[in-house]
Parts: C-alpha cells; sequence; structure tokens
C-alpha cells in the first residue's frame, strides 16, 4: 500500500527502506570492521599516529577495567557489574569528544566515557561494590553521577544545556568558553517518557544537548524491535533536530560524528542525537543470562566487527605503532587490573552512622534523634562480640 | 489427593498462581519488562510465554507509566491485566497513571469502569544490589484510596494470594518480598482452602508482645519469637497479609490480651504503616497498653549503599531490643 491509496502519506518501509542486521547504508563509518580506512563525505577526519595510538590504549584499558571488574563480581567482591563489553569504541569516540567545559550525562553502563574524564576506575567499582552510590564529584570531572532510573538524566542533561544558554557559554564563538551536554541513554531507555519529554524540551530551546544512544540491540531480554520499528536516530526529526546513526564499534568515525555534534551545540545550533549502532557483547550484568534469549551464533557475527581489533589491523598494517608500544601497553594493562584487585580488596565499608550524613545540607533534629539513638544502640553491643 | 502437594519456593508458589490464574480465566494477561521470553528477571513468570503466547505474555517496551497505562484500557476492555514492575525503585514512572488513574476510574465513573488490574511489585532490601532495587513504597500505596495493597511472605500465601489478588475487582498492590523469591521451600497444598485475601493472620501465638510484621519482615520477627521464646520471653507473632485495607481485629484481640505491640517493616519509620498502626491500636485498645507501640523500620533516610544495607533493615537485634523496651517501659 502506498501513500496514494492511504492519504497518510509514505509507508515506513518506503522512507526508511528495509531493515539492516548491520546498520544499513546510513551507518557512518571511517574505519570497516576489516580495519579498512573509509572516508565519508560529511564526517571524514584525518587521525595522526598519536590521535590513533591513544584511542587504542583507551580502549584496552576500559576494557581491561571491564574484565577485571567481571572477575571481582565472580569473586563475590562487587554486588553486580554492568558490562561494556563490545561498545569501547561508541563510549572512547564520544568520550574523548567532549571536552573539559562540556558536561556528561552517564547511565550505569559508561564507564568508557568515565575513564575519559579522568575518574578513576575504583570509584565505578565502588559503586558497584555497595560502598556508596557514586563516590566522585560530579563537578570536578563535569561527569555526573551513574544513573540508573532509565531515562531520568536525559532530562537532567537538557536542564543542564539551559542553565549553558543563560549563562552565555554557548554560541560566542570562543572556543575556550563555548561548552555543550553530551546526555547518554540506551536504545531501551529510548522508549521512556522522560527520554521523549527530553527530546522535546531540547527542540523548543534549542538546547545545547547531544543526544548519544547505545543501540546495543538489547535492553536485557528484549531487542531494538520491541522499542522501535524505525532506526532510533530517526526518531530525532520528528522532534524537530536532527539525527544520524554511525558505527559505534568504529571509535574514529564516534569521535568524529560526536564532536562535530558536539560543536554544533557548542556554536548554538542546538541539540542533536547520535545512535550508535553496537552490540552488548556481554550479559545485561553479571546477573543476567542472555543465553535464554538470544543466539551465540549473532553474537558470534558481532564478534568479527569488534572495536578495538579493527583499530589493531589498521595500526599495524599502517606501522603507526612498533612492538614496544604493544608491549608496554600489555605491561600497562597488567598494572591497571592489578591495582584494581588490590584497590577493591583494600577499600575501607562505609561506616553504620554515614547513613544519616547528608541526608540534607543540614541534618534536621528529627533525623539527629534517630542518628542518636542509633549510636547509643550500637554501643550497647560494645565488648557483647 | 496425589499429585497437588509440592516444596516450592515463593518464586515458583507465584508462578505456579499465575499459571492457576490464566488457565482459570483467559482474559488473565501478564504485562512487564522482559517477562515473556525471560520470564521475568527473577523468573517469576518463567515458562508462562511459551504456554499462554505473546499475546497474553506480553513482553513490553521499556516505560512504566506505558505499561500501567496501557493496562487500564485492556481493563476497560474487559481484561484483567497483571503487570510486573521489574523492581520497586521503578514504579515511579508509573506513579500518576497509579495513584490518578487506576485508583480513581472506578470512583470517578460511578462504578461503570471496573479495574481489576494486578500491579506486581518485587520490593524489600538485603540483596545487595545497587539503587532503586531494595526499596519499600507500601505506605505510598496504602495512603491513595482507591487501591488495595497486600503482600505475601511465604511460598503457600504466594501461590494463593496472587490467585485471589487476580480475581479480586479492584486494582491491587502485589508486594511480593524478594529476598524470600528464592529462599527456603515450602510444602504447598493446591487443594488446601486459603484464607480470604484481605486478612492478617497469626502465624505464631504467645502471651508477652505482639508483634507485627509483613512481608519480608515476618521472617526476621518469626526468628526473633524464637530467639525470645530461648530467653523466656513468649512473643505472639501476626502476618498483616493486607496493608490496604487493615486486617486488625486479630491485632486488637492480642493486643487486648499481651497489652505490648512492636511493628516491624523495613520501609522508613515517618509515616509508614506502623504510624497507622500504633495509632489504631491506641485508639482501640488505649486501657489494654502496658507500653507504647514501637516500629521498628529503616531509618529515615534513602536506602544506604548495599554494603551498610543490614545496618539499616531492621533485624533481628533490632526487633527484640524494641521489645525488652516494649516489656520494661
Ligand atoms: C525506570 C526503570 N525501569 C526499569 C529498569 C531496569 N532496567 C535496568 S537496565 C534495563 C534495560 C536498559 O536497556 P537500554 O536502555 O537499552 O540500556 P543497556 O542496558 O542496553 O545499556 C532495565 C529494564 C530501570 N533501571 N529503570
Ligand atoms: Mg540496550
Amino acid at each position: 500500500m502506498t501513500h496514494q491509496d492511504t492519504g497518510f502519506g509514505p509507508d515506513l518501509v518506503e522512507v526508511f527502506g528495509p531493515k539492516h542486521e548491520d546498520g544499513g547504508p546510513e551507518l557512518i563509518q571511517l574505519l570497516t570492521p576489516e580495519g579498512e580506512r573509509v572516508h565519508h563525505p560529511e564526517f571524514d577526519m584525518e587521525f595522526t599516529a598519536e590521535e590513533l595510538r591513544g584511542f587504542y590504549r583507551d580502549m584496552v584499558l576500559v576494557r581491561r577495567i571491564d574484565v577485571e571488574a567481571t572477575a571481582l563480581q565472580r569473586h563475590g567482591e562487587l554486588g553486580i557489574w554492568a558490562q561494556l563489553l563490545g561498545q569501547e569504541a561508541a563510549q572512547i569516540g564520544a568520550g574523548r569528544a567532549v571536552r573539559p567545559n562540556d558536561f556528561v550525562f552517564p547511565t550505569y553502563r559508561e564507564h568508557g566515557v568515565a575513564w575519559c574524564r579522568g575518574l578513576d576506575p575504583l570509584h565505578l567499582i565502588s559503586l558497584f561494590r555497595g560502598v556508596d552510590h557514586g563516590g566522585w564529584n560530579p563537578h570536578d570531572h563535569n561527569f555526573n553521577l551513574y544513573t540508573i532510573v532509565i531515562g531520568a538524566q536525559t532530562l537532567h542533561a537538557v536542564g543542564y544545556a539551559m542553565g549553558m544558554q543563560r549563562d552565555g557559554v554557548v554560541g560566542t564563538g570562543d572556543p575556550d568558553r563555548d561548552a555543550a551536554v553530551l546526555a547518554h541513554f540506551g536504545d531501551g531507555a529510548s522508549s521512556q517518557g522522560d527520554v521523549n519529554e527530553s527530546f522535546i524540551f531540547a527542540a523548543s530551546y534549542n538546547a545545547p544537548v547531544v543526544f548519544f544512544c547505545q543501540n546495543n540491540q538489547w535492553a536485557i531480554s528484549e531487542p531494538i524491535e520491541r522499542q522501535s520499528r524505525i532506526p532510533l536516530y530517526q526518531r530525532a526529526l520528528g522532534f524537530g533536530f536532527p539525527g544520524v546513526r554511525v558505527d559505534g564499534n568504529d571509535v574514529l568515525a564516534t569521535y568524529a560524528v560526536t564532536q562535530a555534534a558536539l560543536q554544533r551545540a557548542r556554536d548554538g545550533q542546538g541539540p542533536s542525537m547520535i545512535e550508535a549502532f553496537t552490540y552488548r557483547m556481554g550479559a545485561h550484568t553479571t546477573t543476567d543470562d542472555p543465553t535464554r534469549y538470544r543466539l551465540s551464533a549473532d553474537v558470534e557475527s558481532w564478534k568479527l566487527k569488534d572495536p578495538i581489533s579493527r583499530l589493531e589491523v589498521y595500526i599495524k598494517r599502517n606501522g603507526y605503532a612498533d612492538d614496544a608500544f604493544f608491549a608496554d601497553l600489555a605491561e600497562e594493562a597488567d598494572q591497571l587490573g592489578h591495582a584494581l584487585r588490590e584497590g577493591t580488596k583494600a577499600m575501607p565499608d562505609p561506616k553504620p552512622l554515614d547513613i544519616f550524613d547528608r541526608v540534607y545540607a543540614e541534618i534536621t533534629p528529627e533525623l539527629a534523634e534517630q542518628r542518636d539513638a542509633f549510636t547509643a544502640y550500637l554501643s550497647s553491643f560494645e565488648g557483647s562480640h | 489427593m496425589a499429585g497437588t502437594t509440592s516444596k516450592v519456593t515463593l518464586a515458583k508458589g507465584l508462578n505456579m498462581g499465575l499459571r492457576k490464574a490464566m488457565e482459570a480465566d483467559d482474559k488473565v494477561l501478564l504485562m512487564g519488562e522482559d517477562v515473556g521470553k525471560l520470564g521475568g528477571v527473577f523468573r517469576i513468570t518463567d515458562g508462562l510465554q511459551k504456554d499462554f503466547g505473546e499475546d497474553r505474555v506480553i513482553d513490553s517496551p521499556l516505560a512504566e507509566s506505558g505499561i500501567v497505562g496501557t493496562a487500564v484500557g485492556m481493563a476497560m476492555r474487559g481484561y484483567r491485566p497483571v503487570v510486573e514492575i521489574q523492581f520497586d525503585g521503578f514504579v515511579y514512572p508509573a506513579y500518576d497513571q497509579i495513584v490518578c488513574q487506576v485508583a480513581k476510574l472506578h470512583f470517578r465513573s460511578q462504578g461503570r469502569i471496573k479495574m481489576p488490574m494486578v500491579i506486581r511489585i518485587p520490593f524489600g532490601g538485603g540483596i545487595g544490589a545497587v539503587e532503586h532495587h531494595s526499596e519499600s513504597p507500601e505506605a505510598q500505596f496504602a495512603h491513595t484510596p482507591g487501591l488495595k495493597v497486600v503482600t505475601c511472605s511465604n511460598p503457600v500465601d504466594g501461590y494463593w494470594m496472587i490467585q485471589q489478588a487476580i480475581a479480586h475487582d479492584d486494582p491491587v498492590i502485589f508486594l511480593e518480598p524478594k529476598r524470600q523469591y528464592h529462599a527456603e521451600k515450602t510444602e504447598l497444598d493446591e487443594d488446601a482452602t486459603p484464607a480470604p485475601l484481605f486478612t492478617s493472620k497469626v502465624v505464631r501465638p504467645g502471651s508477652d508482645a505482639t508483634v507485627l510484621a509483613y512481608g519480608p519482615t515476618v521472617k526476621t520477627a518469626m526468628k526473633a519469637a524464637e530467639v525470645a521464646a530461648g530467653e523466656g520471653t513468649s512473643l505472639e507473632v501476626i502476618d498483616l497479609r493486607t496493608l490496604s485495607p487493615l486486617d486488625l481485629d486479630p491485632v486488637f484481640a492480642s493486643v487486648r490480651r499481651t497489652g505490648r505491640a512492636v511493628v516491624v517493616h523495613e520501609a522508613h519509620v515517618n509515616l509508614g504503616l506502623g504510624s497507622e498502626i500504633a495509632a489504631r491500636i491506641t485508639e482501640e485498645c488505649f486501657y489494654a497498653l502496658e507500653a507504647p507501640v514501637l516500629r521498628v523500620g529503616g531509618f529515615d533516610t534513602p536506602y544506604p549503599a548495599s554494603r551498610l544495607e543490614e545496618e539499616w533493615l531492621p533485624d533481628l537485634d533490632r526487633v527484640l531490643d524494641a521489645v525488652d523496651r516494649s516489656l520494661e517501659f
């Protein structure tokens, strides 16, 4: 049936084409899964050997953090861990495109972006270990706390961006002054009311925000088809701003696209959306068993698109790094792993009375009374254990 | 009758109860995130989509307001939706639909619209989870006229209460103590006659003080009673089971005998169920009381990081401490 028949405009397949498991022709790519450098009419960029080594190092090290944290959970050191395996390029590409003045609103899986913001990975570990709800100062890193309630942070991101507009740090033309916000969310989150409302607000106020959706194809057990009939990036247009789909396993393309989108926003040209087309290679979290709902063949086919190996092939083939670089990096990763294991085990537990601290700017008399009663109660055990 | 007795966990009891309800009435539908193919993150709906199909066990988009809002429409169309909220802390995106729509439609329509919906919420702490996965929001729903709120504390109640809630014509918030899902197994006799849904139950008789609990704290209260017995104190334990409406006649009868009451819940003490119960006991049993009604619960702070949760949650010692304070008053 076509639009002539119904009067309701063109049908979906006419507009969007058939579904493409591999992301389709709109997928922006600068590096193929085979490690071939390809070019793009709008988002092409040149990278120095040093930059390429930097991306590679970042990805190797965040994968190591992820592997270590997963192992620590298995050994009972963490309550749970949300793995980023397979999403390293999406996160490093995005994270490295952010400038110091920009502000990032992560989900709970943005370990790679956290790395780019200079967060000590032990902060992430302590959250998943159950030591705190987020021990870093968001203002120090321009990186908000992790947000677990799906989608909530996208509204915060827009509000923060609206604050930037009012502070006159958007569209001044001064690169040291202009700033923008990067808002992370997942394919599943795209269904939440909050996320859709954040699109409306961003469009309405032309807020300097980039919506960065990692479409890793899954929301726990539910495939992307449950959330959207059309490519997610296409939703942006309906809200009144542009959207693009980038190969989220290609760190170069993700970097190029994200920095272009952030620059648009800093320049005062408003919001945009990036759909980083990627795959959640691991379980949803360490408590999940993906064999219950997806085929190992799908996972295998995505292994061929691994973000790290494609960059490694490209670097090696072109001699952008020598053997010493790889050997040093392996050593650095081992040291990082060691530091994480030791740091986790040495992490002090929070103290019971900490519970009452900082619920309010100043503790209320009522709560102080409760704390004092609990203190007395705890001391009644002293000597009895 | 052979074959109708088995030993089951709470998770299995609920799963069997849901299955029974779906067999009994083909208008019963399950909706929620990951309830289909995965069988829910706690496996409460395990195997049901396979047996009843995708039209009756519905994997929903990731949007709680969407789930409950569409369930309202389904209910208006004559279905009996059973909604799963994945974790307590994720019910809030649906809060508006629940308190403004689900709770009020019967009243607003002068009874012309029925809302036979069950909203299942795994609640409570103690599983070592990250934020928003360990909360006890019952008072927020019990405070809302038009909603009924119940909670099961054990596999047998889980099996019967979920079926009764589904068969009930008013909306029911059905709270499941997630820490108990895969804990002990209990003997379930499917041919037994269950107690009516909106009733509380004396689960351990005693004479010195009455301990009121529900959901996850029933186990704590029972353990406390056992320890107290060893020390010569006889505690009566009542599993409230229904939080709205409350069924307090057995509580009043008990307190008239013991003269002392301690209410235990994981929810914050301030304006928690314990506050209402204490007020009602005071109104009904004033002259029988030997001590003020005491409340043991979560502190009035956000739920802490999990390394502190066992300190925050009311435990055996805190229950016994309250019992001592009541006895010594
Ligand atoms: C409001 C809310 N509902 C449900 C959940 C439980 N939950 C945690 S992660 C998740 C799936 C998220 O999928 P997606 O947005 O694609 O992100 P991904 O986990 O794939 O990174 C769900 C349902 C939650 N955290 N918050
Ligand atoms: Mg996802």
